[in-house]
């Protein structure tokens, strides 16, 4: 009973990666029990900004309990502008692990797609170093060449580009990195704008292939109970008895089959 | 020392509930707060029938508050009474069931359902700015929340509590007739309808444009509406209103609430009402306070 709490993280590391792209090591119980695909709803330090943001968790470390989150800054006087202030040794409020994550067991034997655009790539990569699959295939979309964590990705697999601009990669967006290559896959794993994961969503209908999607939406409790970030569901929910399901405590990763998005 | 309060002849153990909404039916909160430590439990609104709520995006974020337009999303009552109602009775605290509905009759028809079940109170919300019909069409006019307090007095086994808007010229008025409806007890305030526009998207931060506006920026207005309706009716008055610490809540009580809601402020410390029950103890233990009753409507003038 009343086993979970709020908790103070510290800061181990912040570095900028892309312009308004930061990167956080934070040491936070939360580490202990992270998957990937989960996030974590972090507070600002600011009384007039009481909503926590929910956060995508990009690598765990549960050697030094500590957790990296790599997110954008939405604009000035915003919480993530405050994160982005934050010096190792600042402590940041934070409740974690949060959400489902994604099911690395369905990637078993199978070829996969790990599939991340503009602020949705970071949790694609604690997924690609977890993952255990047959052949791993990295896709990842950005506005331009100022890519972030590409080469981690190289590490963990073969990575394909695509940028709005063209500047790197294929020109245009994931889908069309995929058509350019010629790349074929049995699951697929997404995460990033809702236009993108329409997209992937219709592509996988199309080639009859598994694919969860991570969903974002407006959070105010993020742990389920405010009902604020639903999605629209194909069934009727079980828990909330209509076609809808908590995009914080059922998601965010969803079979890309049973939302309608 | 006392803590604990009577409202409408239901004894709380101490004055401290939450808002509903805010906590859903407390199943996940529960797994930050020992919701033995509450005086009471108020659940999310529940109707007749299952509703979907409203489009998203549902909720914003504001300078020292929030606003939301849910839109009273809800299983629907069979759901709830099978799911929600025993989950909430193995724990020592009071259950308030909150309860919305589009006419008189689907308010009634839930009322009337819940009068063989196992739960302590009923809030009527006749104060939701988030739905089109019913909601806070019963709430603005003095003549109508009358006729759904009495028409709902009719039916209901468990003390009546109806909850009242702010968004109303005079909510004395609002009080008066829920009191001469039958209303066994007051509370308020639900939220202030307010606007947001995303001036990068230039377009509207909630799907359904407008939305309740709650959290610490309404607190020194849901103090005000409080102190008016305690002076004006002899029913209990339950306070609610941006209250996110003791306090806060002391503050509401002074001001004549007999017991508080705690709402917004579970989304940003989800121990807070823990927390709120123990600083009140702490200032009547500081201020030699014997009984937490005497804080009601405490306020001295100048």
């Amino acid at each position: 009973m009343a086993e979970r709490k709020k908790e103070t993280a510290i800061v181990i590391s912040q570095e900028k990666l892309a312009d308004g792209i930061f990167s956080m090591w934070i040491q936070t119980e939360a580490s202990k029990s992270a998957k990937p695909g989960q996030f974590i709803s972090m507070y600002t330090n600011d009384s007039s900004k009481l909503l926590p943001r929910p956060i995508s968790i990009c690598e765990i470390d549960k050697e030094n309990e500590s957790l990296r989150v790599v997110y954008r800054v939405t604009g000035g006087n915003t919480g993530t502008e405050q994160f982005s202030k934050l010096c190792e040794g600042g402590r940041i409020p934070v409740i974690g692990p949060l959400g489902n994550g994604f099911p690395l067991e369905a990637a078993e034997g199978k070829k996969t797609f790990l599939i991340g655009g503009g602020i949705g790539v970071p949790p694609i990569l604690e997924l690609a170093k977890q993952m255990k699959c047959e052949e791993k295939q990295i896709v990842v979309g950005y506005r331009d060449a100022h890519t972030f964590l590409k080469e981690e990705f190289e590490k963990n697999g073969k990575v394909y580009i695509s940028t709005e601009d063209g500047s790197m990669g294929t020109r245009g967006n994931v889908l069309d990195a995929i058509c350019e290559h010629g790349l074929e896959a049995d699951v697929i794993y997404a995460c990033g704008p809702t236009p993108m994961l329409r997209a992937i969503k219709d592509y996988a209908e199309k080639k009859n292939i598994v694919c969860y999607i991570s969903l974002e939406e407006r959070m105010a409790c993020g742990i389920g109970a405010c009902l604020g970030c639903v999605c629209q569901t194909k069934e009727k929910d079980h828990h909330s008895n209509v076609h809808n399901r908590r995009i914080c405590k059922d998601g965010p990763v969803f079979l890309a089959t049973e939302v309608e998005i | 020392m006392n803590m604990k309060v009577n409202i409408a002849g239901v004894e709380w153990k101490n004055p401290v509930t939450v808002a509903s909404g805010t906590f859903g039916s407390g199943a996940e909160y529960a797994d930050f707060v020992d919701l033995n430590k509450l005086g009471a439990v108020t659940t999310k609104g529940v109707a007749n029938v299952p509703w979907p709520g409203n489009p998203t995006p549902r909720v914003a974020e504001i300078h020292g508050g929030m606003m939301n337009a849910i839109g009273l999303q809800n299983p629907g009552i069979d759901l709830f009474c099978e799911r929600d109602i025993p989950f909430l009775r193995k724990y020592d605290t009071k259950i308030i069931v909150n309860v919305c509905g589009k006419s008189t009759e689907d308010y009634c028809e839930v009322v009337e359902r819940l009068a063989g079940e196992d739960i302590d109170m009923l809030e009527i919300n006749i104060s939701c700015p988030n739905v089109k019909e019913g909601g806070i069409a019963f709430g603005q006019n003095p003549k109508a929340a009358e006729d759904i307090t009495r028409a709902v007095k009719k039916y209901a086994k468990q003390p009546v509590i109806m909850k009242l808007s702010p968004n109303v010229t005079d909510i004395t008025e609002m009080a008066k007739a829920v009191e001469a409806g039958g209303a066994d007890a007051v509370s308020l305030i639900n939220t202030l309808t307010g606007m947001k526009i995303d001036i990068h998207k230039r377009t509207f931060a909630l799907a359904n444009q407008t939305g309740g506006v709650s959290g610490p920026a309404i607190h020194p207005i849901a103090v005000r509406m409080v102190y008016q309706t305690a002076q004006t009716v002899k029913i209990p008055v339950i306070g609610m209103g941006g209250i996110a610490c003791a306090e806060d809540a002391i503050e509401m009580m002074l001001a004549g609430a007999s017991a508080v809601s705690v709402g917004t402020a579970n989304f940003h410390n989800p121990a807070v009402t823990m927390e709120i029950v123990e600083g009140i103890e702490e200032y009547l233990k500081a201020n030699k306070i014997e009984d937490v009753r005497e804080l009601v409507g405490a306020v001295k003038k100048l």
